[in-house]
């Protein structure tokens, strides 16, 4: 028999642990690759020093699963290869390249599975760029992997369960939670109502959080628009309207996020073909319910995919994992694959649950003052943006980008691009999935200059 | 849906060159349809390394480029914007004494067409530009070169194109051009057919298949060259780079950035597209990093390449068809028609106009390729098999 090369896991978070531990279990060997130092992904990601914080401290109601996902990772060392500290930056005809230990070494392989995660979604407001303003998920890597916090006194802004979780996780570490600020109004809360028939322990744990918020006097505000974050060297305030009036709150630290974006370039790269996901409100590789992509041996997983969640992200990459294997010929337990998608699909029920309760404010993109920064790789302004769109009387994103600038900078519109789609899609009075998508281009983050060019690495054989 | 436009000149392909040459149009009183199966700008012209440099240019090509040469300060009055145009200087460099005695051969050659060049040694390189590492002899300076950022500068001509007038089609691939009476049909888009009396072929790297249509097939290859860009940066390159025989080039721009190329991408199934090759980007980067040692901490945030036709004598086509008349040719720059596309243009106007140009242009004749270019009209036909319509948008940009 020919040696085949061995197939790829891009991240080692839930979706790609799970992934590699199916492949591992008929003996194909994987090679999984991570930018971070360890494994976990992000919401089991591990503290970057050993301190004395317990599981429960760091993940609470998750610790179990934490846990679990650690010591099954390690527990596979001797069966798959792992880099960790590796940044896979450029995909090509089934070769990677990979950044690592200084130097760039290319990797065939032979099925890919792509289980890349997701990062903070924003849209612009006055005075994001200020010093002491983080994502919802960078407050809580703050906490979780350097265990301290962005402020005395932090208010949190935005929408999305990770809006209520991560100020819930400030308050139990003994932060002052000045505010919780919600952009949808309280009606769009009773949508979970009928998510717990679907997921009766997470809505609960929601409610359960909620409650101990408002228990701790933390004020829960609903409904608020116009959110400007104020301060000269650094955020002193918040002021916002809601219902007509006008609120102010003094603060020194402020968490913003609006959910959750799939990190899609890999899978752009690998040629997989994208549509417009209206419940994502992004453009997402298309694949088919065990995680297959429409391109031949590239699969799938986790929220890299589309937002779902860690449970989720488990199951799809076993699942994608599962495909892999009955693609080559392998045994590949249709039974458990079925139950699998099973699962898979009340998870999607129940995100159409929490997609209303924690809408997105897309409204927002048309009153972004024309001051406020939208790229701030690049620095260009919503003024910039709207001007050349009529300078130019252009109506496609790409463009956009080729005249402005935006999206062009260090993140390659990673943050900046949702943001720019729905600020050209209000401009010129089109629906976004109308203004196009920002295609991806290696390296897909910044690379050293001076990274050597290293050896083929694996032409590896089974 | 089907419309019908009556023109006088329909010119294929929205680059700078076929941009320039609308704009030059128009203001001549002609009415002007530009038609582009993408965008305007959104190929060659706007993707390109963005170097205006005369230096090296083979000296048949310096009447026309130092035509455009005049053009390049006047950008903001004549299309709205400057297009980041900096007028820089060029230096060239030189790796060993053959090189060198290039560098030297070539300034004597090119004496009285206005490029003024200097020769720098050793010492006064360390002096002037001590930026400059690795092991450089010497080097070749053209003070009036100088660089501009092709994304603005090739939608600025097209944008000031549309404001003056001219029908601007984007999205709109011509399928077929076909000689009748006194003018052209063609078929353009989405059930568009156009009238015109004449017919600019400024299809760039698409460009062969028209011209073959006619009866004058020009022997066109498709080059990629690869481009990588830095984060922006604190200023270290204050000129823009070259290098004698190739290898690397570069420039800062003033937000900081440095793009700097050299080697070549490679095509995908469809030569159309086509993607840089890592190792390729790689090696341009280590070697950027060699040069300029002000680069050595420097990320690269983004590579691209781009698609351009080149032919072998790497001077490009321009002027009448000899077959067809009313049917016009430019294209083919092999790598080097950013900065003279702007004269390029007016010369394609006044050839429209006058039926003559006051700038040589003999050498860049479509007859030199020895074709069998009888005098009989030719019936002309379609864009070529492999030019599908593409979907809008979808380039190495
Ligand atoms: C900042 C943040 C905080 C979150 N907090 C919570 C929370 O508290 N509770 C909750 O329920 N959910 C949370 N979520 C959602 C949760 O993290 C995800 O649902 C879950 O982690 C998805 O798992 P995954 O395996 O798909 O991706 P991830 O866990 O994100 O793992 C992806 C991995 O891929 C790696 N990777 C990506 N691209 C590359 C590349 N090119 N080269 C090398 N490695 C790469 C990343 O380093 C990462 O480790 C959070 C999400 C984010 C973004
Ligand atoms: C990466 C790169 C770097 C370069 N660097 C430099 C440099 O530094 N300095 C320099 O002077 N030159 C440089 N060049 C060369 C320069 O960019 C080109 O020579 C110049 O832009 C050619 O212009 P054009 O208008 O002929 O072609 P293009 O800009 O390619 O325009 C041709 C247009 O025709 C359109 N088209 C094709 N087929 C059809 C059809 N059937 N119907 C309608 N429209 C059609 C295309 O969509 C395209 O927009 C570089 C080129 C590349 C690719």
């Amino acid at each position: 028999m020919s040696a085949r090369p061995q197939p790829l896991i891009v991240g080692a978070g839930p979706a790609g642990i799970r992934a590699a531990q199916a492949l591992a279990e008929v003996g194909l060997r994987p090679l999984v690759v991570d930018e971070a130092p360890s494994c976990g992904g992000q919401i089991y990601r591990q503290r970057l020093v050993p301190d004395e914080r317990s599981s429960v401290a760091l993940y609470g109601s998750e610790a179990a699963k934490a846990e679990g996902l650690h010591r099954d990772f390690a527990a596979l060392t001797d069966r798959i290869d792992y880099w960790p500290q590796a940044l896979l930056w450029s995909l090509r005809e089934g070769k990677a390249d990979i950044a690592v230990g200084g130097a760039s070494r290319q990797v065939a392989y032979d099925g890919l599975i792509l289980a890349t995660g997701a990062t903070d979604r924003t849209l612009p407001i006055p005075g994001w760029t200020l010093p002491g303003v983080f994502t919802l998920g960078g407050t809580q890597i703050a906490l979780k992997a350097q265990g301290c916090a962005i402020g005395a006194k932090v208010v949190f802004i935005g929408s999305g369960p990770l809006l209520y979780l991560v100020a819930w996780q400030y308050m139990k570490a003994g932060v002052s939670v000045a505010a919780v600020l919600d952009t949808a109004p309280f009606s769009a809360k009773l949508n979970l109502l009928r998510g717990l028939v679907l997921e009766p322990a997470v809505v609960l744990r929601g409610m359960r959080m909620t409650a101990e918020l408002k228990l701790k006097g933390v004020a829960l505000r609903y409904g608020v628009s116009d959110v400007r974050i104020e301060g000269g060297e650094r955020v002193e305030g918040i002021a916002w309207r809601e219902g007509g009036g006008e609120m102010h709150l003094a603060c020194d630290g402020a968490g913003y996020g609006l959910a959750l974006r799939s990190e899609t370039q890999l899978a752009d790269l690998a040629g997989c073909r994208f549509r417009f996901d209206q419940r994502d409100r992004a453009w997402l590789p298309e694949r088919d319910a065990a995680g297959r992509s429409s391109a031949d041996g590239v699969y799938l997983a986790g929220d890299g995919a589309s937002i779902a969640g860690a449970d989720a992200a488990e199951l799809s990459g076993e699942r994608a994992a599962l495909a892999l294997l009955e693609d080559r010929g392998l045994p590949h337990r249709p039974e458990r694959a079925a139950a699998i998608e099973h699962s898979l699909a009340r998870v999607s029920r129940f995100r159409d649950v929490l997609e209303a309760a924690f809408p997105f404010p897309a409204h927002w993109a048309k009153d972004i003052a024309d001051e406020t920064l939208v790229c701030r790789c690049e620095e260009v302004s919503a003024g910039e943006l709207r001007r050349a769109a009529a300078d130019f009387s252009l109506s496609e994103v790409n463009r956009l980008k080729a005249v402005s600038r935006v999206g062009m900078g260090r993140c390659q519109g990673r943050m900046c691009g949702a943001a720019a789609a729905e600020l050209l899609a209000a401009e010129t009075g089109r629906a976004i999935d109308a203004v196009g998508r920002l295609r991806s281009q290696a390296p897909i983050k910044p690379i050293p200059l001076t990274l050597a060019l290293g050896e083929i690495a694996r032409e590896a054989a089974e | 849906m089907s419309r019908h436009l009556d023109i006088d000149v329909a010119i294929i392909g929205g680059g700078l060159v076929g941009s320039s040459a609308a704009l030059a149009l128009r203001g001549m009183g002609f009415s002007v349809a530009l038609l582009d199966k993408g965008y305007c700008g959104a190929q060659a012209s706007g993707v390109n390394y963005g170097g205006v440099r005369r230096q090296g240019r083979p000296v048949e090509q310096l009447p026309l480029s130092q035509r455009a040469h005049a053009v390049w300060p006047r950008l903001k009055a004549q299309i709205g914007i400057d297009g980041e145009f900096l007028r820089s200087g060029h230096l060239k460099l030189a790796r060993s004494e053959a090189d060198m005695a290039t560098l030297e051969a070539y300034k004597r050659s090119v004496e009285g067409h206005g490029l003024d060049l200097e020769l720098i040694g050793h010492n006064g390189l360390r002096e002037r530009f001590g930026w400059i590492g690795g092991d450089i002899l010497g080097a070749s300076f053209c003070a009036g070169d100088g660089h501009a950022n092709p994304r603005l500068v090739s939608t600025g001509f097209a944008a000031a194109a549309r404001r003056a007038g001219v029908h601007v089609l984007e999205s709109t691939p011509v399928q077929g051009v076909t000689r009748n009476g006194s003018g052209f049909a063609l078929e353009a888009g989405d059930g568009l057919s156009l009238k015109a009396r004449y017919v600019i072929n400024s299809a760039g790297a698409w460009a062969g298949a028209f011209a073959e249509a006619f009866g004058e097939a020009a022997p066109i290859s498709r080059i990629y060259p690869s481009m990588v860009v830095t984060e922006p940066l604190d200023p270290v390159i204050s000129v823009n780079i070259g290098m004698e025989g190739g290898g690397i080039y570069a420039r800062q721009v003033e937000r900081g950035n440095c793009v700097v190329g050299g080697e070549r991408g490679l095509p995908l199934d469809d030569p159309d597209f086509s993607r840089p090759r890592g190792d390729g980007a790689l090696a341009i980067m280590n070697h950027a990093a060699e040069l300029f040692p002000g680069l050595r901490h420097a990320h690269a945030i983004r590579f691209w390449t781009g698609t351009e036709a080149a032919t072998p004598d790497k001077n490009p086509v321009i002027g009448p068809s000899l077959t067809t008349p009313g049917l016009f040719h430019a294209f083919g720059f092999t790598g080097a028609g950013f900065q003279i596309a702007p004269g390029v243009g007016e010369v394609l106007a006044e050839l429209v106009r006058d039926g003559a140009t006051s700038t040589p242009i003999e050498a860049f004749s479509i007859g030199r390729f020895g074709n069998p270019t009888s005098a009989r009209t030719h019936p002309g036909s379609g864009a070529g098999q492999n030019s599908e319509p593409q979907q809008a948008g979808e380039f190495n940009s």
